[in-house]
């Protein structure tokens, strides 16, 4: 095979990759707008704050230390403790669950009837909030997540696929990280489909995203369900903030996956689990190939925009998305 | 007592319909009018201006415009960043192309690109709505800054990437460059605001408004009623465009002097202006300056407040300034979805009936 092809194919399988991290951080938006039609745009904060307090919680460091210090005149750091992986992971789920009950409690509650774009704008306002939250709670420098996953290129790959190219070609180059990824969302998207079609709150969860008037009057309580899809959505959001913070460790950049989430949902349907993991590995692909052939040509980086431009193309044709659900509109 | 309609008879249409309808009103405007011009620009100095007026006033002119499009029209848009790009990096070339031409026009002209691009990027609203329309703005803000980093001629090829003004006079006074002074600068742009602000009015009570209004209510409702909604969408993106092309323009030329475009427009300049929109009241004039001036001003008292007068470090008042912030706006959202302009609707109108209610 010549070299080029196998690069393109290089490319692809880690645009795949890729893309499955998108649909992570998709699939919690669609979660959320499923079930309670928040456009919830603080999934991207709530990776970065997740991920946040998972190292913070494995180190052992005191939160608001900063804060603390700055009144009291104390030099509070750490705890001195350190906490295996697991037991942090459950923590901090534990946290994302606090976090969904206030959300409801002081939010949501509040808002119910009101517009969609109100909504929109009051998950924006709580991006901020918990950028600013996070910040305090656990410091803004870079922290390096480490849960004990693979990382690096998988020499194996490389070796057993070196033979298909030439002199210059040395086998794929995949990261491990990638791989466990792919798996880890896989489990999870299974787990979630387990949870919604074979559970009692599942059902209900189900029935409140179908009809919310239809679900109180068969006796589901609207506001347990609200807190539980947040919840789910926050676990979501702990995944794919443990990924994408070993990747590239946890700071603030990692909160605008949101925005990378973005146009796969619009690719995919807002409605959609199916259509947030199609979307990711299309957007992913799609602007992994494009950098890689057309990105040279006009000055690279195209990674920023493409996906948008391809969802808006996309969207002018099929305006609810690939998967999503017809919209009817009636006066 | 002395806000009141009583004794003050409309003997015209015109008076009926005119925007301050009560004589208090009236002569608030004109006396704010005078301070603005009269008195302001001679005891102002260059902490103020750099910090408070200029902003506020050039962030007027983009909410202004975003208010346009989203408060009349309906549409939200998030990509008010790169449209705001597109005005300064207009403006640039402009500047730099044809020196000899007056800098008020490189300004007006820079808002007429923009507004092209806006229709441009306005086009995919015929066939997507709601968020999906939200996300796609998304489109132009990444792909506008995009090709203002990577393309040299936008920058003229310097070596920074960035851009900056070159000195531009008005009427013999430098209001751009390194030795504008404080003043002119200030009264440069309350010239465009004013100016802007009047149309904005006007246009909006006007038809174009009417259907602004009718399309954001409901589009389909209002085409059967017999509004075009291809021309009332994109007149809106145009118009709203123009004016975040011209806020764009002045706030590289005069405001900042030089910028570089991912750092001065990026999505975060968006979500400034949407909240400032939000804040203040959507589908007000009013409004959109009550919500400049309060996100211009919160910040700065923020910092006072906790920097100078508490003394703690600056990162924490930064961290505390994003949670008031964010805390604001759903706190806003929750009591008054309708924003500050509501807050004032109500106060006029208890201030009508008082000291005697009943």
């Amino acid at each position: 095979m010549p070299d080029q092809l196998l690069f393109a194919i290089e490319v692809t399988l880690n645009g795949l990759m890729a893309g499955v991290l998108y649909s992570l951080v998709a699939l919690g938006f669609v979660l959320i707008f499923k079930a309670s039609g928040v456009f919830n745009y603080a999934q991207g904060v709530m990776a970065l704050f997740a991920a946040m307090t998972l190292v913070g919680i494995q180190k052992g460091q005191v939160p608001f230390s900063h804060l603390i210090n700055s009144i009291l005149g104390t030099d509070l750091h750490y705890f001195g403790w350190h906490i295996p992986a697991l037991i942090a992971i459950v923590l901090t789920a534990g946290v994302m669950v606090l976090f969904a009950w206030i959300v409801e409690r002081f939010v949501l509650k509040h808002l119910v009837n009101q517009p969609d774009i109100i909504l929109f704008m009051a998950t924006i306002g709580l991006t901020y909030f918990m950028e600013g939250f996070g910040d305090l709670m656990w410091g803004p420098d870079l922290k390096k997540l480490d849960v004990g996953l693979a990382q690096g290129g998988s020499l194996w790959i490389e070796e057993h696929t070196a033979f298909l190219g030439g002199d210059g070609f040395y086998g794929f180059f995949i990261d491990k990280l990638d791989i466990a990824a792919t798996v880890v969302a896989a489990l999870l998207v299974t787990a979630l489909i387990m949870f919604s079609q074979y559970t009692k709150q599942g059902r209900a969860m189900r029935a409140v995203a179908d009809d919310h008037q239809a679900a109180l009057s068969v006796g589901i309580s609207l506001r347990f369900i609200w807190v539980l899809v947040w919840s789910v959505a926050g676990f979501v959001a702990l995944v794919a903030g443990i990924m994408w913070g070993a990747k590239s460790g946890v700071q603030f950049s990692l909160s605008l996956i949101a925005l990378k989430a973005l146009p796969v949902l619009m690719l995919g349907g807002f409605t959609s689990i199916p259509g947030a993991i199609v979307g990711g590995l299309i957007i992913g692909v799609g602007e992994k190939l494009f950098e890689f052939s057309v990105g040279p040509l006009i000055g690279g980086a195209t990674e920023n925009w493409f996906a948008y431009v391809l969802a808006l193309l996309f969207l002018v044709f099929r305006p609810q998305g690939l998967f999503g659900e017809k919209i009817i509109e009636r006066v | 007592m002395l806000y009141r309609e009583a004794g003050d008879f409309k003997t015209s249409y015109a008076k009926d319909s005119q925007t301050f309808p009560i004589k208090f009103d009236r002569w608030g405007y004109w006396v704010i009018m005078v301070i603005a011009f009269g008195v302001v620009p001679f005891i102002i100095n260059d902490y103020w201006v750099s910090a408070v007026l200029l902003p506020f006033l050039i962030y007027a002119i983009a909410a202004l415009g975003l208010n346009i499009l989203s408060g009349y029209c309906g549409q939200i848009s998030l990509g008010t960043g790169g449209f705001m790009a597109v005005g300064a990096y207009a403006s640039y070339k402009l500047m730099t192309s044809f020196p000899e031409v007056p800098f008020f026009f490189h300004v007006i002209i820079a808002g007429l690109i923009t507004a092209m691009v806006g229709l441009a990027f306005g086009l995919p609203s015929m066939r997507i709505k709601g968020f999906y329309l939200a996300v796609a703005t998304l489109a132009a803000q990444f792909f506008l800054v995009w090709l203002f980093n990577k393309v040299g001629w936008f920058y003229n090829y310097s070596a920074s990437g960035q851009i900056s003004a070159p000195e531009r006079t008005m009427l013999g006074y430098a209001v751009t460059g390194p030795y504008a002074s404080a003043s002119a600068k200030y009264l440069f742009c309350l010239v465009f605001v004013v100016l802007l602000a009047w149309i904005a009015r006007n246009l909006t009570r006007g038809s174009f408004g009417r259907k602004w209004m009718a399309i954001r209510d409901m589009d389909i409702a209002a085409e059967i009623i017999g509004v075009n909604p291809l021309a009332a969408k994109l007149s809106a993106f145009a118009v709203s465009s123009f004016f975040v092309g011209i806020s764009g323009a002045l706030f590289f030329s005069v405001y900042l002097g030089a910028v570089e475009v991912g750092e001065a427009f990026g999505i975060q300049k968006s979500f400034l202006l949407l909240f400032m929109v939000i804040i203040g009241g959507l589908g007000s004039i009013f409004g959109s300056f009550a919500g400049a001036a309060f996100l211009v001003l919160m910040p700065v008292l923020l910092k006072n407040l906790l920097v100078g007068t508490l003394g703690w470090p600056t990162d924490l008042a930064v961290h505390f300034e994003f949670m008031i912030v964010g805390g604001l706006i759903v706190a806003f959202l929750i009591f008054e979805p309708h924003g500050l302009a509501q807050l004032w609707r109500l106060t006029k109108e208890k201030l009508r009936l008082w000291p005697f209610p009943h």
